[in-house]
């Protein structure tokens, strides 16, 4: 896996930087939201990941115990477990935006 | 004979159980106590009800007894949504209720999940759903096969997100969900302005909506449940206290007791001899009320602690409750008119409850008294005095906590007495804080000043359904209790004490008199008598030596007649040839 190294970073943000970012997509059924959410997900870590992710995509009807063990409610959501702390984006992922700074990708402008 | 009828007019049965029901809509039972009364039956069945109060009023304890007793009473497993609290969290809270929530939770009745949102760590983006809280929710229902449901405070669900459009949607939603599944759902929400929910959750429920209230009223607090509404079914509509404490909830069904409790004509003994004496020679009628009202010091405690313990010694369980003295305190002081109760309070007849008045609000001293009552079943309840909770509120409280206090001890044909203080300027009609109308005997107590000496004299003002003596007789305190004797009315005064005495002296000489006056005329009597007997006798011989004159007189005059007429005869024979 490609490695970037910023100069400016410390080291142990570099270490979190250096593992591959985790996300859980927890959806239920084949509804259309959670179709576009897929989608829209798919899109966006092709286009600002470069391949440094795990994306598990969850049906909750298949799991349903992990929606209470991971406190869902709201349907799509998104929880990035790494790096630290953990983020929860919730919504069909359409606006990119809110995504990339969910997912600390893009600073709070 | 008027009385007669009245007392064989048999009684209405109980408007309560006639109520009609309207077909098809099924309650369920809560458990709780007296909710079931005043609801009629429970909440409804298969539909969702909302509680509704301010933060603290108890809704999260009432959710929480409605399962636990769903479970435990009536076989129905149950699920907790808690929005607010964690599972940890709730266990603990209600474990000094008696509820063994983790047990319940490991044997698999109930199950709790909690929902927890925070929407700092949760960015929005995009169209979503609340098909997550669905999920969990079936998960939850079919882990334990749950009957009963409650969402403990869903309206935190409003400030998790901020879509109102979708969660409105998803909410009715929500409620269809639950109404497909026949699950009888309780949802909690906190009291809002203006409308009784913050997010207006009672346009969503419009099955049933009960409000819970705990306000403070003069630093006393007082809680209060009332049925904002109930479709379809009849219901109380006023608002009933109720209290939490180590056993859950109470909730007291005041005004469901109406005048419909049968009539006992059994008759119990007052304790004190000439009192019942005074009763008909019979004392109370059971389960009937009585006041005894009357000044400090009159003996009112002493009357009750003689109905105490006539009570436990026929062997029936007397519950009393006193606003001035602790146990010992009374004990003790009964002991010295010979009154012994300890022995009841050992063998458990004699239940003494003492508190201030000022230790609760008014009602949740009904709500406690009425619970004591119910747990402890007795046949006797005195409550001395009961002018200490007028302090508690406006006459007209008291007036109405009073009518259902009665009321209920009727219904239970529980023997009652009650003590009123009067206070010395007071017109004694105005002592009985208005309760002087539903008692059925009225005994009043008045102190008399006279001589230098103050004498208590008790009096029936009434007593329902009975012969009872109008004389005032004084109380006498002795060292084997109180003893009642009768005092001698004046056209001016009653006399006691001293006074009494004289007179009954005073009076003991009079009939001395009277007695020898009597005796001396009855003497004379005699002697006139005789005098008359001799008189008559006198005239009878009179009149007997009269008779014989006269008769003599008659015989003289009849023989002269006769000479007469021969010496004619012989005269015309004699001188023929003289013509």
């Amino acid at each position: 896996m490609a490695q970037d190294t910023d100069a400016n970073m410390p080291p142990d943000a570099m270490d979190e930087y250096a593992k591959p970012m985790q996300l859980r997509l927890y959806v239920v059924g084949k509804t259309p939201k959670s179709e576009a959410a897929i989608a829209n997900l798919r899109k966006i870590c092709a286009e600002h990941l470069d391949g440094k992710y795990e994306l598990e995509v969850i049906d909750l009807r298949d799991n349903p115990k992990l929606a209470r063990d991971d406190q869902i409610l709201a349907i799509p959501t998104l929880v990035r477990s790494l790096p630290m702390p953990v983020a929860k984006i919730i919504g069909d992922l359409s606006d990119t935006d809110k995504v990339l700074v969910g997912l600390n990708l893009r600073p709070r402008t | 004979m008027a009385n007669l009828a009245i007392s064989a007019v048999p009684t209405a049965p109980s408007v309560r159980a006639t109520l009609p029901v309207i077909e098809g809509l099924k309650k369920a039972r809560t458990g709780i106590k007296g909710l079931d009364e005043i609801t009629n039956g429970g909440l409804p069945q298969g539909r969702p009800t909302l509680v509704c109060g301010t933060a603290g009023c108890g809704k999260t304890l009432f959710s929480l007894e409605f399962l636990v007793r769903g479970v435990q009473e009536f076989g129905e497993p149950g699920v907790f949504i808690a929005f607010a609290e964690t599972a940890e969290d709730l266990a603990n809270n209600v474990a000094s209720l008696g509820f063994d929530l983790r047990t319940l939770e490991a044997e698999g009745k109930i199950a709790i999940d909690h929902i927890h949102i925070d929407s700092a760590d949760m960015a929005e983006a995009g169209a979503y759903d609340l098909e997550g809280l669905f999920i969990r929710l079936e998960l939850a229902i079919e882990s334990v096969g749950a009957k009963r449901v409650v969402l403990d405070t869903l309206e935190t669900i409003f400030g998790g997100f901020t879509d109102q459009a979708m969660l409105r949607a998803e909410l009715r939603r929500l409620f269809t969900w639950l109404k497909e599944r026949n699950l009888t759902v309780v949802i909690t929400g906190e009291r809002g302005e203006g409308q009784l929910t913050r997010q207006g959750l009672e346009e969503y429920v419009s099955d049933c909506v009960i409000l819970l209230d705990h306000r403070v009223v003069d630093q006393i607090s007082t809680r209060r449940l009332r049925i904002v509404k109930y479709r379809g079914t009849h219901h109380g509509t006023n608002e009933y206290p109720f209290l939490i404490d180590e056993n859950g909830f109470s909730v007291l069904p005041l005004s469901s007791l109406g005048l419909d409790h049968e009539a006992s004509s059994e008759r119990v003994s007052s304790g004190v001899r000439a009192l019942d004496e005074m009763l008909g020679g019979k004392g109370f009628f059971r389960g009937s009320s009585v006041l005894v009202s009357g000044t400090a010091g009159s003996g009112k405690t002493s009357l009750s602690a003689h109905f105490a313990r006539a009570a436990c010694l026929r062997g029936e369980r007397v519950v009393y409750f006193a606003f001035e003295e602790s146990r010992s305190q009374l004990l003790r002081n009964m002991l010295s008119l010979g009154i012994d109760l300890a022995p009841f309070v050992e063998n458990g007849l004699f239940h003494f409850h003492a508190s201030r008045p000022a230790l609760h609000g008014l009602e949740m001293h009904l709500v406690r008294m009425h619970k004591i009552i119910e747990d402890a079943a007795p046949r006797v309840v005195i409550i001395d005095p009961i002018t200490n909770l007028t302090s508690l509120g406006t006459l007209a409280e008291i007036n109405s906590m009073l009518v259902r206090l009665i009321d209920f001890l009727k219904v239970s044909s529980i023997t009652a007495m009650f003590t009123s203080l009067t206070s010395g300027g007071q017109a004694e009609e105005d002592t009985d804080v208005g309760v002087s109308s539903l008692t059925d005997t009225w005994l009043l107590v008045r102190d008399f000043e006279m001589g230098g000496e103050r004498t208590r004299g008790l009096y029936i003002r009434k007593s329902r359904g009975m012969p009872h003596s109008n004389r005032v007789r004084e109380i006498v305190m002795t060292p084997q209790g109180i003893d009642l004797l009768p005092v001698y009315v004046g056209p001016n005064s009653v006399l006691t004490g001293s006074a009494r005495s004289q007179q009954a002296r005073r009076d003991e000489a009079e009939s001395e008199e009277l007695l020898r006056d009597l005796q001396s005329r009855e003497v004379r009597m005699d002697r006139r008598r005789e005098a008359v007997q001799a008189q008559v006798a006198a005239m009878l011989a009179e009149l007997a030596a009269e008779e014989v004159d006269m008769k003599r007189a008659m015989r003289e005059l009849r023989t002269k007649a006769d000479q007469a007429a021969r010496v004619r005869d012989e005269d015309s024979v004699a001188t023929p040839e003289s013509e």
